[in-house]
């Protein structure tokens, strides 16, 4: 057999010679091309295996009985009758795994199962390995448990004055055990601030807690083989650091540990920590020595929330008469739930991220994370500032009102700039913000519409920014926060190794466009192998934003090793010099004569032949110079900031209160869509899921601690009809340290969402509404108290013609 | 108690033994082996377990096995045939429809079932049709714009790609 029987057939469908000329001109060739996604086929055929979908072999069910109450101590534990039953294989507690994990390493307070102590309801206290489900939740209903039940707090300020019962030990003796963090900290003098500003605007603002509800539930499956390795199948948006804290509460050797995480079925920040099932499955295994799964039920997903923190705010800010802010003073309380999860950042990012994309000439936050007898809040798309963006957008609109400027140019009049660093020292590059609000005000025909609309309909604008990736890992290391391994077939076939969790996001799709780039191979050449553990690199996870700007930027570093040895190579057979060389649509050809060209493959054969086997690996570090100097000062740190505005424009029924999202533009500055198509879902996603939380999810309890609607009925999201219109926009700032310039996307554009359509329920109707969500009575129940406040002559009527709705009979 | 049923899916005939308060979901999944269709809620919620029951869709995630009896059952696996992908898969791809794609093979089978109602439907029909079929990634956009594609493709009969590129 020929050599070039093993070459791949990529030059049948390689690019033509004029194609080749019309690739010299462009900057790229795959970048910024509305291209399919390497999933998108298998997903739309149902052929993707998730979790869920992977039976193995003799595999086991588990299930685990949750608490009925929201804080008790547990005196035992009788699973006698349970390990009788027929088809039962093991029960495991909390004594069977007694080492507490948690995704910082500061705050581990949390146990695979309740050792002595349960604190919501919902909380894990036992686990059956079964042959069945069936079986499984027929011997959870005869273990024996006996509580000893305790006061339990719902309410975070309750929880903060009182320390009789505390849900956990105090961090230090004598403090409160129920205060998870503090956080102090302030910029310039805040008091002169205030004092100095020609209007000071105060408010107080509450966000119910939503949750992320991705589609899939939560799912694991473990397996201990004889050898003594332990292998994990886990929906988990952080395979990393799942590795090391299986490794650690189950005392194993790390290296016997793997992870895999299948493609997950959504996430949102939902499954971006380690949970119960995932220790439970590993430690039945273990018991068992079979495959153990558990799947989690919708209910058990709403109990494992990790959902966005309910906040009480309260902001003061200042200004100047021409609307620049001299002063932002905020106080917020942060219902943390049951366990510390992520609250160490959140509770840093409910202040530090708030100082873009706006200049402020005072900042001071104070920020307490409470514990509370629920599910345990955490990371939800936008973590930790959403909520507190909500506030300071809203502050500003009532400024802009008070000094009667347009909310658009107040923002400009504040606009941050680029290559600056924030009030607290968060070093800021590319911002597009500018060319955001030009864009959203351009698209939405804002001048002609803002306090112009009839009563009843309104607009509302507001922005943001947020972090592509944090500048340090959660555990300190040197080590790069992500790698890529490349290798490389004689067919052409280049295959990717990375740690990056595809959740949706579409992290192997971006992966795969940055190869073609560099490499010149077409798309269906590249093989992306994510997320194994034993087989890839390190990433650090799909948090943060950070899989596009850190994995991506790794990626390019380990294509550009090959791309060197492959130019050389060729360069060698030519007789010319290696950068006449180029790798594009399929070909190695020359720069200066297009018609000088050879199959890529062929190009890589010679690689190989000259250098030994292609392969390359490539890594991505933050910069470690550009954090604030103070204590806290790394956490809000990021290499770059995506910048975002919105208009919303919504209609208000004066009579029913109920409000419908008219439409909402969105410019986003990603600094380079690397595919639009894929940007702009991102965008959307993120736009539909804020707007949900304006108008209509309320993650709450009954006073027992129960959650008041854990299922997908109770707990709305929007469905088909219910979400609004939406028009994207991009703004490509070119982010000098991004891959191609690339920031994030998949987080921002949440941000402004809930503001804008605060401001433009504002505009509609003449009602603020600072408390969420803005739910038809509360929102008929503010119009009919400013209606009060008109007939009693406090206000007059908000636009023209005046309200001409009778006012609703009071019932009272 | 095990029951030996005939359940007829994707156009095979089979015999089956399934615990007899087994759903059709549970039997396609646990039995057939069928994992396309997926389960987020398992009480008749999201839409996403949604399969076609003589071309209507159907939850199968609450609808007693039995029911499947003598009638053709479809799932996302039997919506490509051996010409390619039907034309919904492949507009799903084109626009990236699919994020996470579990949401998919359910919205697939409503959004076929309004294909054979209905070849022109408008966004407002579009919608109505999805509407029990609940995805947390897109926003639902690009999943409009997917079947408003396929819907041309198949009526012009030409691909999804052309269509997308006119
Ligand atoms: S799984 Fe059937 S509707 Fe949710
Ligand atoms: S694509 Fe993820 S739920 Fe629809």
């Amino acid at each position: 057999m020929k050599l070039e029987d093993f070459r791949g057939r990529q030059a049948d469908s390689a690019a033509s010679e004029e194609e080749l000329r019309e690739a010299l001109e462009r900057e790229f060739q795959v970048i910024g091309r509305r291209l399919r996604r390497t999933d998108g086929m298998s997903k739309s055929t149902g052929r993707t295996l998730y979790a869920d979908d992977i039976t193995l072999p003799g595999m086991l069910h588990a299930k685990i009985l949750r608490s009925p109450h929201a804080h008790a101590l547990i005196k035992s534990i009788d699973a006698s009758a349970a390990l009788e039953l027929r088809g039962v294989h093991a029960v495991v507690t909390g004594a069977d795994m007694p080492v507490p994990y948690g995704i910082i390493p500061w705050t581990r307070d949390e146990y695979p199962l309740c050792v002595d102590k349960v604190r919501y309801i919902g909380d894990g206290v036992a686990a059956v390995a079964a042959i069945d489900e069936d079986t499984a939740n027929r011997a959870l209903d005869s273990i024996e448990v006996e509580y000893e039940v305790l006061p339990h707090f719902l309410d975070p300020e309750e929880a903060l004055e009182r320390s009789d019962t505390p849900i956990h030990e105090p961090h230090k003796p004598g403090q409160n055990g129920n205060i998870s963090k503090k956080v102090h900290l302030e910029f310039e003098d805040v008091e002169k601030g205030l004092a100095d500003s020609d209007v000071v605007i105060e408010g107080e603002y509450y966000f119910e807690g939503t949750t992320h509800t991705p589609i899939e539930p939560h799912c694991a499956i473990g397996y201990f083989d004889p050898s003594g390795k332990l292998t994990v199948w886990s929906a988990t948006q952080v395979p990393h650091y799942l590795h090391r804290e299986l490794a650690r509460v189950l005392e194993l050797d790390v290296a016997k540990v793997r992870v895999i995480q299948p493609p997950v079925g959504g996430a949102f920040g939902g499954k971006s920590e380690p949970f119960d099932l995932e220790f439970c499955v590993a430690k039945l295994a273990m018991i068992t020595a079979r495959p153990v799964k558990i799947l989690y039920t919708r209910e058990e997903v709403f109990y494992a929330h990790r959902g966005r923190h309910p906040m009480l705010m309260h902001y003061k800010t200042g200004a100047d008469r021409h609307g620049r802010i001299k002063a932002v003073d905020a106080t917020t309380i942060i219902d943390g739930g049951a366990y510390s999860s992520f609250g160490l950042v959140t509770t840093y990012y409910s202040g530090q991220l708030i100082t873009a994309p706006y200049q402020m000439e005072s900042y001071r936050f104070d920020s307490t994370r409470v514990y509370t007898n629920k599910p345990c809040c955490g990371p939800k798309r936008g973590h930790g500032s959403v909520q507190p963006r909500f506030a300071i957008e809203v502050q500003l609109d009532k400024i802009a009102e008070a000094l009667d400027i347009d909310p658009i140019e107040l923002r400009r009049r504040n606009f941050i700039g680029t290559n600056t660093r924030t009030i607290n020292e968060l070093r800021i590059t590319s911002n597009g913000f500018l060319q955001c609000l030009e864009e959203v005000e351009r698209a939405s025909a804002w001048k002609s519409k803002h306090r112009k609309l009839d009563y009843g309909r309104g607009v509302g604008v507001a922005g943001s920014c947020y972090i592509s990736g944090t500048n340090y890992p959660i555990y300190p290391n040197d080590m790069p926060q992500s790698a890529v391994q490349l290798q490389v077939d004689r067919s052409g076939r280049v295959a990717v190794f990375a740690g990056a969790s595809e959740i949706g996001q579409g992290s192997d799709s971006m992966l795969a466009y940055i190869v073609a780039e560099e490499l010149g191979v077409p798309l269906d050449y590249i093989r992306i192998l994510s997320a194994d553990t034993d087989l890839t690199p390190v990433d650090l996870g799909a948090y943060s934003s950070r899989v596009t700007f850190m994995c991506g930027n790794a990626c390019i570093d380990a294509a550009r090793k090959i791309k060197k040895l492959v130019c050389e190579a060729v360069a060698e057979a030519w007789n010319c010099k290696a950068k006449s060389i180029m790798l594009a649509g399929g070909w190695a050809f020359k720069a200066e004569d297009t018609a000088q060209k050879m199959p890529i493959s062929e190009a890589f054969n010679l690689a190989e032949a000259k250098f030994g086997a292609l392969g390359a690996t490539g890594s991505y570090n933050t910069p470690k110079d550009i954090h604030g100097t103070y204590r806290g000062g790394t956490i809000g740190s990021s290499p770059a900031f995506s910048f975002t505005a919105h208009v919303a424009e919504v209609d208000v029924d004066p009579e029913t209160g109920f409000v419908e999202i008219h439409k909402i533009w969105i410019a986003h500055d990603c600094g380079r869509a690397l595919n639009p198509l894929l940007v702009e879902g991102q965008m959307e996603g993120s736009v539909y899921m804020g707007a949900a939380e304006a108008i209509m999810e309320e993650h709450i309890f009954k006073e027992t601690g129960l959650h008041n609607a854990p299922s997908l009925l109770d707990y709305k999201i929007p469905t088909s009809l219910d979400t609004p219109e939406m028009q994207s926009i991009i703004v490509e700032s070119i982010d000098p340290e991004g891959p191609y310039g690339a920031k994030e996307a998949g987080e921002g554009p949440l941000h402004p969402s809930i503001p804008a359509i605060a401001c433009a329920i504002y505009d509609a109707v003449g009602v603020r509404l600072d408390r969420l969500p803005f739910s038809p009575p509360r929102v008929w129940a503010a119009i009919r108290e400013r209606g009060r406040q008109e007939e009693a002559g406090e206000l007059s009527p908000w636009k023209s013609p005046p309200i001409s709705v009778p006012l609703p009979a009071t019932g009272d | 108690m095990i029951e030996a049923l005939r359940l007829t899916v994707n156009g095979d005939t089979q015999e089956i033994g399934v615990p007899s308060h087994y759903t059709l979901l549970e039997a396609l999944r646990y039995v057939l082996g069928y994992t396309g269709s997926k389960q987020g809620c398992d009480k008749g919620d999201c839409g996403a377990c949604t399969v076609l029951l003589d071309g209507q869709p159907a939850l199968s995630c609450i609808l007693p096995v039995q029911e499947a009896i003598d009638r053709e059952v479809t799932t996302v696996e039997g919506l490509a045939g051996p010409d390619g992908p039907h034309p919904l898969q492949d507009a799903f791809d084109l626009t990236g429809a699919a994020q996470c794609g579990f949401c998919t093979p359910g919205i697939l089978m409503s959004a076929a079932s309004l294909l054979q109602r209905n070849q022109s439907p408008s966004n407002h029909e579009i919608r109505e049709a999805l509407s029990g079929n609940l995805c947390r990634c897109t926003g639902y956009t690009k999943i409009f714009d997917a079947v408003e594609i396929a819907a041309r493709a198949l009526r012009e009969n030409r691909p999804a790609a052309e269509v997308v590129r006119a």
